[in-house]
C-alpha cells in the first residue's frame, strides 16, 4: 500500500518513523524483499560531500553612516560582485584573492565567515546624493551582518565522468592531479548514496524540497545550471554520466565548517566542498526499486582529460564498485583510482540527517514544482550576430 | 637483517664528496636510493632505504655522522593532518606504494608510514592541504 508524505510526517512527529540511509536500504531490501521494505521503511537518507565550483553566498552588510552604494567590493582582498543593491554582494567560491592568488579566494572567505572569523570589508563607490560615501574599510563577522545565504547555481550532480590522462605529462584539472600515461583515475560521486541516483526520475525531489546543506537546513531552489535530464539511462533509471542538477539555497548562519569546506585544486583553482543531504520518502514499491540501487549498478564513463577540447574521448564505461575498489584494469594496465568527493563524509551526513528525522527535528516536504524534463545542455558557439 | 628508512642531509662542504658507497664497502650494507636532491642552498638530501644487520647499520650511521652528515628517520617526515583531512581519498589514486588507502570498513583515510617512500606526489593533490612533506 502506498504511503503519503503526510502520513510519514505524522510518524516523524510521534516518533515512530523508520529511517535508513541509502547504503543500509540495499541490504534491507535484499533480505526482506521490496514489498516488506516498502511497508517497513518510511524514509531513506541520501547525501554527498563533493567539490562544487558553482557555489557562492549572498551577503547583506547593513548600512554605514553616512551610507554608501558599494560599486566595487573586496572581502579579505577577494573581489565580490556588487552590481546589485547598495550593500548586497555575491561572493563566488572560485574568485581568487588579488594579493594571495591561488592561496586564498571566495570559498575561503565563506569558510572564514562560517568559522566566526572577522573578515576585512573594503568598498569603493561613485557617491550619490542619497549615498554620499565613496569608500569604506571595516571588519565584519557572520553575526554582525544581516542576511547571509549560500546559493549554489548548481550542485548534487546526478553522476559525473571519471578522469584520466593519456599524455606524457602530469596535468592539473578540476578532476584533480592526473598523472601521466594513465597514472591514475579520479572520480566524484557518492554513487549508491548520491541523492539523484536514488531518485533518478525526480519523483520526490523537486523545487521546494527541504534538504540538509552545510550543517543546516535549506531548500532546492530551482533546477541547477546544465540540468540535462535527457541523458541516456540504464534500466534502473541511472544515467551513465552528468544528467540532472539542483540549485540550492541555505542559511549560512546555521552552517558549520565540518560540512562546508574551502579547497584548492593545485594548478587549477579554488572550489568549495558543500555537504548536502536529501531524504527520500519511501512512498511505494517503485521507490524501493530505485532506492536499492548499489554501486555496481551505477556506471560512468572514463574520459581522457589530456584532450583540451569540449568533447573528450571516452575510454569506456565502469561502475562505482570497481572505481571504489582502489584500482581497475584499463588497456591491460592496473590503474589506481581515487575519489575526491568524500564517501565517509557523505555517510556522516546521511546518518546525521537520519537522526534529525528520527528525533523529529526535520520534516519531509512535498515539492512545490517538479524539476523540468524539457531542458538540455547547449554549447557556446563563436558566431557573428548575423550567423545566429 | 633489518630495513630502515633514513634521510641523509649533506651540508654544503661535503655535498660533492663520495661518501655513501662506503656503507657497502666497509659496513656490508645494501641500500636503495628512493629520492635524492640538491636544494638551492647547496645542501644535499638523500632518502635511503638501508638493509643489513642492526649493528652494521648503527656503525654505518656513526660513520656518516662522523663525516658531517645529519640523519633523520624518514617515517617522521610525512604528516597527514587528520583534523584537516576530509577522507575523500583522492591521494590514494596517486600513491604508488599504497601507503595511503581508504579503510574498507569506514572509508576513512589510512596512512602506513612503513610503505611510504616519500615520493611527494600526494602533497599537492590534497584539496585541503592536509598532507605535509618535509624532506
Amino acid at each position: 500500500m502506498a504511503k503519503t508524505l503526510e502520513e510519514i510526517n505524522k510518524k516523524i512527529k510521534n516518533g515512530s518513523v523508520v529511517v535508513l540511509n541509502a547504503e543500509e536500504i540495499i541490504d534491507y531490501a535484499e533480505q526482506n524483499g521490496v514489498k516488506k521494505t516498502a511497508r517497513d521503511i518510511d524514509v531513506v537518507t541520501t547525501a554527498t560531500f563533493g567539490p562544487m565550483c558553482s557555489t557562492g553566498a549572498f551577503l547583506s552588510f547593513g548600512h554605514s553612516d553616512p551610507p554608501i552604494k558599494m560599486s566595487k567590493v573586496w572581502l579579505n582582498d577577494v573581489p565580490a560582485y556588487a552590481g546589485i543593491a547598495a550593500v548586497d554582494v555575491y561572493i563566488g567560491a572560485t574568485e581568487l584573492s588579488e594579493t594571495e592568488d591561488m592561496n586564498y579566494g571566495g570559498a575561503y572567505v565563506i569558510e572564514d565567515l562560517i568559522s566566526g572569523k572577522p573578515v576585512k570589508l573594503r568598498a569603493t563607490a561613485y557617491g550619490t546624493d542619497c549615498y554620499p560615501r565613496k569608500e569604506i574599510e571595516t571588519y565584519i563577522t557572520l553575526e554582525s551582518i544581516n542576511q547571509a545565504y549560500i546559493f549554489n547555481p548548481r550542485n548534487v550532480y546526478q553522476n559525473y565522468a571519471a578522469a584520466t590522462n593519456s599524455s606524457n605529462k602530469t596535468i592539473y584539472t578540476y578532476m584533480g592531479k592526473l598523472m601521466p600515461n594513465f597514472g591514475n583515475i579520479t572520480f566524484s560521486s557518492a554513487g549508491q548514496l548520491s541523492p539523484l541516483l536514488n531518485d533518478p526520475y525526480y519523483r520526490t525531489i523537486g523545487i521546494g524540497t527541504r534538504i540538509f546543506i552545510g550543517g543546516g537546513q535549506g531548500y532546492v531552489a530551482w533546477q541547477g545550471t546544465q540540468h540535462n535530464p535527457g541523458k541516456d539511462r540504464l534500466a534502473n533509471g541511472t544515467p551513465s554520466g552528468p544528467a540532472g542538477t539542483l540549485a540550492l539555497i541555505g542559511d549560512m548562519k546555521k552552517m558549520n565548517k565540518n560540512f562546508i569546506r574551502a579547497a584548492t585544486f593545485h594548478g587549477y583553482g579554488i572550489t568549495m566542498y558543500v555537504g548536502v543531504g536529501i531524504p527520500i520518502p519511501v512512498l511505494d514499491e517503485e521507490m524501493v526499486e530505485f532506492l536499492k540501487v548499489k554501486d555496481e549498478d551505477i556506471y560512468t564513463e572514463i574520459m581522457d582529460y589530456s584532450v583540451q577540447r569540449r568533447n573528450k574521448p571516452s575510454l569506456g564505461k565502469i561502475n562505482y564498485k570497481q572505481l571504489k575498489s582502489g584500482s581497475i584494469m584499463l588497456k591491460g594496465k592496473k590503474i589506481q583510482t581515487g575519489s575526491f568527493s568524500s564517501y565517509a563524509k557523505a555517510l556522516e551526513i546521511a546518518n546525521l540527517l537520519k537522526s534529525w528525522i528520527t528525533k523529529g527535528h526535520f520534516l519531509m516536504t512535498n515539492f512545490t514544482a517538479p524539476l523540468p524534463w524539457d531542458e538540455k545542455v547547449n554549447t557556446l558557439n563563436i558566431l557573428s550576430k548575423e550567423e545566429l | 637483517m633489518i630495513t630502515r628508512r633514513l634521510i641523509l642531509n649533506f651540508p654544503e662542504k661535503i655535498v660533492t664528496k663520495p661518501i655513501t658507497y662506503r656503507l657497502v664497502k666497509d659496513y656490508d650494507l645494501q641500500f636503495n636510493i628512493l629520492r635524492a636532491e640538491i636544494t638551492a642552498d647547496v645542501t644535499g638530501k638523500i632518502l635511503l632505504e638501508i638493509m643489513g644487520s642492526k649493528n652494521k647499520i648503527e656503525e654505518g650511521i656513526k660513520f656518516l655522522e662522523g663525516e658531517g652528515v645529519s640523519i633523520q628517520e624518514a617515517s617522521r617526515d610525512i604528516i597527514v593532518d587528520k583534523e584537516q583531512c576530509m577522507d575523500c581519498g583522492v591521494c590514494t589514486s596517486i600513491c604508488i606504494t599504497q601507503a595511503l588507502i581508504l579503510d574498507k570498513n569506514n572509508y576513512r583515510l589510512l596512512f602506513d608510514k612503513d610503505k611510504c617512500i616519500l615520493c611527494g606526489f600526494c602533497q599537492n593533490c590534497c584539496p585541503v592541504n592536509a598532507i605535509k612533506l618535509n624532506i
